[in-house]
C-alpha cells in the first residue's frame, strides 16, 4: 500500500461510484458513532444495523470503483485527503441529538430508496446487482427512521421541538442530493444512472407524507448548500477522516 | 462472561415450605430445568436475578471499550467485525435482561441499579483500550475467558438463562477466534505491530485471570449455587483452563506471558502462573480501576440524554392507542 494519498482518474463511472460509496461510508461513520450512547437498547441495535448497511454498500461500490481505477477498497477509503472525497454535505455533519441523526436518515434514505431502485435497472450490471441489495437495505432504513421521526414530531413538546429544529439544521442540505454535474449527465445518458430530477417528485411525496404524520411543517425554499461533490466540505469531514483513517496514517504500509 | 456475581451470597431463606425446597433440589440433582413460573426458593431467584442482570449490565458496558476503535479500525473489513461484535454484545444484553425479567423483575429496575451503583458489570470493562491491538486482545482473551465461564451456563439449571447462553456462546466463540486472528496478523506484521500486540498482552493477562474471580480458599459463597446447578466449576478450576489452552496460543504466535514465574508443569500437565495481585482486583471492583467513573458516566450519560427519546415514543403510543379507543 502506498504511504501517501492516492490519486484517482476520475472517469464518470468512477466518480459516480465514489459519489455513492463516500455517502454511503461517511453516513455508516456517523451511525456508528452513536454505538454506546443510544437512547435505548434496541435503538443501539437498529442504528449499528444501519451503520454496517451503509458500510457494506461503502465496500462494494469501493471494490468495484478500485477494479476500474486500480486501487483496493481500503486505498480509498483510508488514503484519500477530505478534498479528494466526493460525498453529499449531509452525511458529513457531527450527528447532533436523536432528532437531527434520525432526520438526516430520512432525508437520505428518501432520495436512496428510490435511487437504489431505479439503478436496479442500470446498464451497469454490477452496479445493478449492487443497487439490488442496497435497495432492500435502504427502504428498512426508511422505514425505520420515518417512524421515529413520526414519534419524536407527535411526541412531547420537547420531541416535537428537537425535530423542529433538526428541520431547520438539515434542510438546507436536501438540495445537494438533486445535484447532476456534466459526469453525472454521461451516466445519465448512458442509461448507468437515473437522473435526480426524476427522483424529486418520490422524495417530495415521502417528505410530505412523513412530516404531516408527524406534525412538522416542511421549511419553505431555501438556499442550498453544495459542494460536496466536488471536493468542497465542511470544517467537519476533515476531523471524521482523521479519526477514520488514523492507524493507515500513523503506520503507512502496514497490513492489518 | 461475568460470573463474578456469584461469589456474593445471599441470606439463607427461611420460612420455604421444606416439602417444596425439596422437591426442588430434587429436580435440580435429576437435571430437570427450572422454568419461569415453577415454584423456586427465594434465595435461587434473588441469586438468579443478581448473575443474569450483572452478565446483562457487563455486556452492556462492555461495548464500551471496544466501541472506542469502531471509528478508528484499520480496514473496512475490521470495522465491519468490529460493529457487528459490538452489535452482538448489544444483543446480547438485550436477551440477558429478557431472561432477567423472567424472574418478576423489570429491565427499567435493572438498568436503574446499574446506573446507581448497586449493581455491578464484570471488572475488565474497567480498563482502558489503547491501541488497535486491544480490540485483538478483549476478542481473544476476554472473550475466551468468558467462554470458559459461559459454556457451563448452557446448562444451569435455569432454562431461561441456559437457553440465553446457548446462542451467546455461539457467538462469543466467532468473537474469540476473530480477536486472536487480529492478534495473529499483529504478531506477524511489522515490528511496531508486534511490539503493539505484546503490549496488549501484557496489560490484559493480569485483569482476564481476575475475571474468574477470587481463589477457591477465598470464595467460601459458591457453595450453595453450586447445589443448584447454577455454577458448575470453581473459580479456579476454570481459571486453570483458560490459563492451559491460552498459554499454548501466545507461544504460538510468538508472544510472551507476562509472568516471570510462569512454567509447565510436568507432572498434571497445567501451566502454573505467578501470584495474582488480588489487591488490585478488590480495588477495581470497589471503583478504583482506570476507567469505573468513565464507564458508568457514559452510561448515565446515554441514558440521561435519551430520556427525551423515550418519552417521545411513550407519548406518541399513548397518543395512537387513545385514537385507535376513540375510532
Amino acid at each position: 500500500m502506498p504511504t501517501t494519498s492516492i490519486t484517482l482518474d476520475e472517469t464518470p463511472l468512477v466518480l459516480h461510484l465514489l459519489r455513492r460509496a463516500d455517502d454511503a461510508l461517511i453516513l455508516g461513520h456517523r451511525l456508528s458513532e452513536w454505538t454506546g450512547h443510544a437512547p435505548t437498547l434496541e435503538e443501539e441495535l437498529a442504528l449499528a444495523n444501519m451503520a454496517l448497511d451503509l458500510i457494506g454498500q461503502a465496500r462494494l461500490l469501493y471494490a468495484y470503483a478500485g477494479s476500474l481505477a486500480g486501487h483496493d477498497e481500503d486505498q480509498l477509503a483510508y488514503l484519500r485527503d477530505a478534498r479528494a472525497w466526493r460525498n453529499c454535505l449531509l452525511v458529513e455533519l457531527p450527528n447532533g441529538d436523536f432528532a437531527q441523526t434520525i432526520l438526516r436518515i430520512v432525508l437520505f434514505s428518501a432520495f436512496m430508496d428510490p435511487c437504489w431502485q431505479a439503478t436496479t435497472r442500470s446498464a451497469d450490471p454490477t452496479l445493478a446487482a449492487i443497487a439490488a441489495k442496497a435497495e432492500k437495505e435502504v427502504a428498512y432504513h426508511l422505514r425505520h427512521s420515518a417512524e421515529w421521526l413520526i414519534r419524536l414530531g407527535d411526541g412531547t413538546e420537547e420531541s416535537h421541538r428537537r425535530a423542529e429544529a433538526a428541520l431547520d439544521a438539515l434542510w438546507p442540505y436536501s438540495g445537494e442530493l438533486f445535484e447532476a454535474d456534466a459526469a453525472d449527465q454521461a451516466m445519465i445518458d448512458a442509461g448507468i444512472a437515473p437522473d435526480p430530477a426524476t427522483l424529486r417528485g418520490t422524495w417530495d411525496a415521502t417528505l410530505a407524507d412523513v412530516l404531516a404524520r408527524a406534525t412538522l411543517a416542511r421549511p419553505g425554499d431555501t438556499w442550498m448548500q453544495t459542494g460536496g461533490r466536488t471536493g468542497r466540505h465542511t470544517e467537519h469531514l476533515g476531523y471524521l477522516l482523521a479519526d477514520l483513517q488514523y492507524l493507515q496514517r500513523a503506520y503507512p504500509g502496514a497490513t492489518w | 462472561m461475568y460470573t463474578q456475581a456469584l461469589n456474593t451470597k445471599d441470606a439463607p431463606d427461611t420460612a420455604e415450605p421444606e416439602a417444596h425446597a425439596a422437591r426442588f433440589q430434587e429436580r435440580i440433582d435429576t437435571e430437570e430445568r427450572i422454568e419461569a413460573n415453577d415454584w423456586m426458593p427465594e434465595a435461587y431467584r434473588r441469586t438468579l436475578i443478581r448473575q443474569i442482570s450483572q452478565h446483562a449490565h457487563s455486556e452492556i458496558v462492555g461495548m464500551l471499550p471496544e466501541g472506542n476503535w469502531i471509528t478508528r479500525a484499520p480496514s473496512l473489513r475490521r470495522k465491519a467485525a468490529l460493529l457487528a461484535k459490538v452489535q452482538d454484545e448489544g444483543g446480547h444484553g438485550l436477551y440477558l435482561y429478557a431472561a432477567a425479567e423472567t424472574l418478576g423483575v423489570s429491565r427499567e429496575e435493572l438498568v436503574d441499579q446499574l446506573l446507581a451503583q448497586k449493581a455491578r458489570y464484570s471488572s475488565i470493562f474497567n480498563y482502558p483500550t489503547l491501541t488497535w491491538a486491544d480490540i485483538g486482545a478483549i476478542g481473544w482473551l476476554v472473550d475466551g475467558a468468558a467462554i470458559m465461564n459461559q459454556i457451563p451456563l448452557c446448562r444451569c439449571s435455569y432454562g431461561p438463562y441456559a437457553r440465553a447462553m446457548i446462542r451467546i456462546c455461539k457467538e462469543e466463540s466467532f468473537h474469540q477466534r476473530q480477536g486472536y486472528e487480529i492478534m495473529v496478523t499483529l504478531a506477524r506484521g511489522t515490528p511496531e505491530q508486534k511490539e503493539m500486540a505484546q503490549d496488549a498482552l501484557n496489560r490484559w493477562w493480569a485483569p482476564c485471570l481476575m475475571m474468574f474471580g477470587p481463589p477457591d480458599t477465598e470464595s467460601q459463597h459458591s457453595d450453595t449455587s453450586m447445589a443448584w446447578k447454577i455454577k458448575r466449576f470453581t473459580n479456579d478450576s476454570l481459571r486453570q483452563k483458560f490459563i492451559d489452552a491460552t498459554v499454548p496460543q501466545a507461544h504460538h504466535i510468538g508472544l510472551a506471558i507476562p509472568d516471570p514465574a510462569l512454567r509447565l508443569d510436568e507432572a498434571s500437565g497445567h501451566w502454573l502462573t505467578g501470584p495474582i495481585d488480588w489487591e488490585e482486583f478488590r480495588r477495581v471492583l470497589a471503583g478504583g480501576g482506570p476507567c469505573n467513573r468513565e464507564r458508568l458516566a457514559a452510561r448515565r450519560r446515554a441514558h440521561e440524554t435519551g430520556a427525551w427519546v423515550r418519552e417521545a415514543a411513550m407519548a406518541h403510543a399513548a397518543k395512537q392507542s387513545a385514537q385507535k379507543q376513540a375510532a
